[in-house]
């Protein structure tokens, strides 16, 4: 049974609708991640999940019940807040146990839940502080201590890391996938960073506009993109877009990129990916999505090699980032980011044979912007 | 202003000593009334009509005092300000707690339970503040009327309560509205009510405008006169009323220093108010959010 099931939930604040049809079903023990630009409505379906915001049609299920009228505490939920929201009055044990105190858990009871999870947590040594003698990562830990404490049914993140530096971001972000690993509980989590998406989940909703675009494993969203906008959204750097025609080559297909000042570039599409639909693209306009890493140097071996393609162009800039370099390099009309090995030794102005393999590229019509093959 | 970078030149000097100059003189000039009220309140009767205002006592006493408290005229009695002076407290303590708590309960549902139409009311409040006393006067008297409360303290202090509300509400509104809605989001999560998370979670950080609604409110209705004189009876007259009526009172000779003993015992609660929780006062004032 789902442990979450949200059924053709809309939300309109006056005439602005912000959550079109939103359905969405999640097992329990799952991690979902809503992911999305700022005002694509992630925040607000996360608040009508939690029940903070009642949805204008459409239903929310919690372990099969319909709670879609049930007020938050009546849903057996717990949440972590951006700005974490910990009580300043009291103290780090108060915060973690006041839901429980608000649920007539008896006294020794709450006591042994607060020592559990500041043992998880490791946050013993802080039970005695208020909020304010907290540093910014000790108090994410006592906001994740507060929503574990009372061992709800789903658990709710908003953007929890998006307050901390850069460095503990990426050690909470480990932590918080320990956690789930180790507990196994049912996560909704709403971040705006697509790595935090690609790290944490099993599954992705890729959401805009109030639609969610795509609903699917990290790996299907990153690989296999239903639009532009998803395949530009999911990755860093992101996804360049080519914009090529597609014309007849022998019997398959082969993408012509049109150079100012050099002969057009002509780049064969894989006869393994083509699909029945290319054909009333004959001719006509499309986008060529390839990813940084489907550049290679050209001594390289791919692992997919049979179709890997040879160009050759000039290096604007070099970016080197340590554990690889990014060359920025112009190809047809437009500037596009490759990534090449670290001991790669271009300067720029330099021509440099790329390889690239056109077995991960994916084609997206020029107009709707919506996936070819 | 040690962090200040400025060459000390002898000009710079001087003219640093000229604007410490103008700003005692403004200071002394300031706390002179007090100075002489507080003087001429303790000089017997003959000092002060030689005609010596400010000069200082020859011999000293604290009759002035005693008489304005239990003896001094105010109309027809004679039986000082004492008694109006605890009049006073009666009606402001009650007062100002009632709409201190109104107002702080105004400012959570204002906030924190928005509804539809609630800045309409917000705005409709706030124009309380600006309703001159005048106004009200008749109005209020006739509803006082219809409730039975005509003359009595319950029916000055309704008044009192319904006038603050609009000003206790603005503060607390105000400072409310910058402790973050995520706070009352995580306790109804929690499982906390209405009341639970205004009794556990705000009302614990609200230190800072409860001394300022307070400071405000006390003030206010302490130095209360319109109200004062037109909704009471004699026995549940404020002192400020008791202290108009000694003044006007005339038996002959005109006794300053005991108009001045009344006028000081009258003050003197604002007084010490400020003395004490004036710090917290100005604090409060520029309290901004509670970081959580």
């Amino acid at each position: 049974m789902a442990a979450l099931e949200i059924h053709n939930v809309r939300k309109e604040f006056g005439s602005e609708r912000v959550l079109k049809d939103v359905s969405i079903s999640i097992d329990s023990g799952e991690f979902l991640i809503l992911v999305g630009p700022s005002g694509c409505g992630k925040s607000t379906l996360m608040n009508a999940i939690a029940g903070l915001e009642p949805v204008t049609s459409g239903n929310i299920y919690i372990d099969g019940e319909d709670v879609t009228w049930r007020t938050p505490a009546e849903r057996d939920i717990a949440m972590v807040f951006q700005s974490y929201a910990l009580y300043p009055s009291m103290t780090v044990r108060q915060n973690i146990s006041f839901g429980l105190e608000m649920r007539k858990v008896p006294k020794a009871e709450r006591e042994a839940a607060v020592e559990r999870v500041a043992d998880l947590l490791q946050i013993s040594h802080l039970l005695e502080r208020k909020p304010a003698q907290l540093s910014g990562g000790q108090r994410q830990r006592v906001a994740m201590g507060r929503a574990l404490a009372r061992e709800p049914k789903v658990y709710l993140f908003d953007e929890p890391l998006s307050n901390l530096d850069a460095k503990l971001r990426v050690d909470m972000r480990t932590e918080i996938k320990k956690l789930h690993q180790r507990l196994g509980t049912t996560i909704v989590y709403v971040t705006h960073d697509q790595v935090e998406a690609m790290t944490l989940a099993d599954c992705i909703a890729v959401m805009r506009d109030g639609h969610i675009l795509q609903l699917g494993s990290p790996d299907e969203v990153y690989n296999n993109p239903v639009d532009m906008f998803v395949a530009g959204f999911m990755g860093s750097p992101s996804m360049n877009f080519i914009r090529a025609t597609l014309e007849a080559d022998g019997d398959g297909y082969a993408l012509r990129i049109a150079t100012p000042d050099e002969a057009d570039l002509l780049l064969p599409w894989p006869t393994a990916r083509h699909t029945a639909g290319l054909v009333e693209q004959l001719n006509k306009p499309v986008i060529l999505g390839l990813r940084p890493e489907h550049f290679s140097e050209e001594d390289v071996r791919l692992s997919e090699q049979a179709e890997g393609t040879l160009l050759e162009t000039k290096v604007s800039v070099v970016e080197p980032t340590g554990a690889d370099i990014l060359l920025r390099l112009p190809l047809g009309e437009q500037e596009i980011t490759a990534r090449v090995g670290p001991k790669c030794q271009v300067v720029p102005g330099e021509r440099l044979a790329l390889r690239v393999d056109m077995s991960r590229a994916v084609l997206f019509d020029a107009e709707t912007e919506q996936r070819l093959a | 202003m040690a962090n200040v970078i400025r060459r000390q030149t002898p000009a710079a000097r001087m003219w640093r000593g000229v604007l410490y100059a103008v700003l005692i003189i403004a200071a002394l000039f300031y706390v002179l009334p007090l100075v002489v009220m507080l003087m001429t309140s303790i000089k017997p009767l003959s000092e002060i009509s030689a005609g010596t205002l400010l000069s200082l006592p020859q011999n000293p006493t604290l009759e002035p005092w005693t008489k304005a408290w239990g003896e001094a005229c105010t109309g027809m009695r004679c039986e000082g300000v004492g008694g109006y002076f605890w009049n006073s407290f009666a009606i402001v303590i009650p007062a100002v707690l009632i709409s201190t708590a109104v107002g702080a309960l105004n400012g959570y549902a204002l906030t924190k339970w928005r509804f539809k139409g609630s800045e309409l009311v917000f705005a409709l409040m706030l124009f309380g503040c600006f309703i001159p006393f005048q106004v009200v006067l008749l109005p209020m008297a006739q509803t006082l009327g219809w409730l039975g409360l005509s003359s009595s303290r319950a029916g000055l202090i309704l008044v009192h309560v319904v006038f603050g509300i609009a000003f206790t509400t603005l503060f607390f509104r105000n400072f409310y509205v910058g402790i973050p809605n995520e706070l009352v989001s995580a306790a109804k999560l929690d499982g906390a009510g209405f009341f639970r998370i205004f009794w556990r979670i705000l009302l614990p950080v609200s230190a800072p405008i409860i001394v300022v609604s307070v400071i405000w409110q006390f003030t206010q209705i302490w130095n209360d006169f319109l109200f004062g004189v037109a909704f009471s009876a004699h026995d549940t007259q404020p002192v400020t009323v008791a202290l108009n009526n000694l003044v006007n009172t005339s038996t002959g000779v005109r006794e300053y220093n005991v108009d001045m003993a009344a006028a000081m015992i009258a003050a003197l609660p604002t007084l010490v108010v400020y003395v004490l929780a004036g710090k917290y006062f100005v604090r409060g004032l520029t309290a901004g959010s509670v970081k959580g």
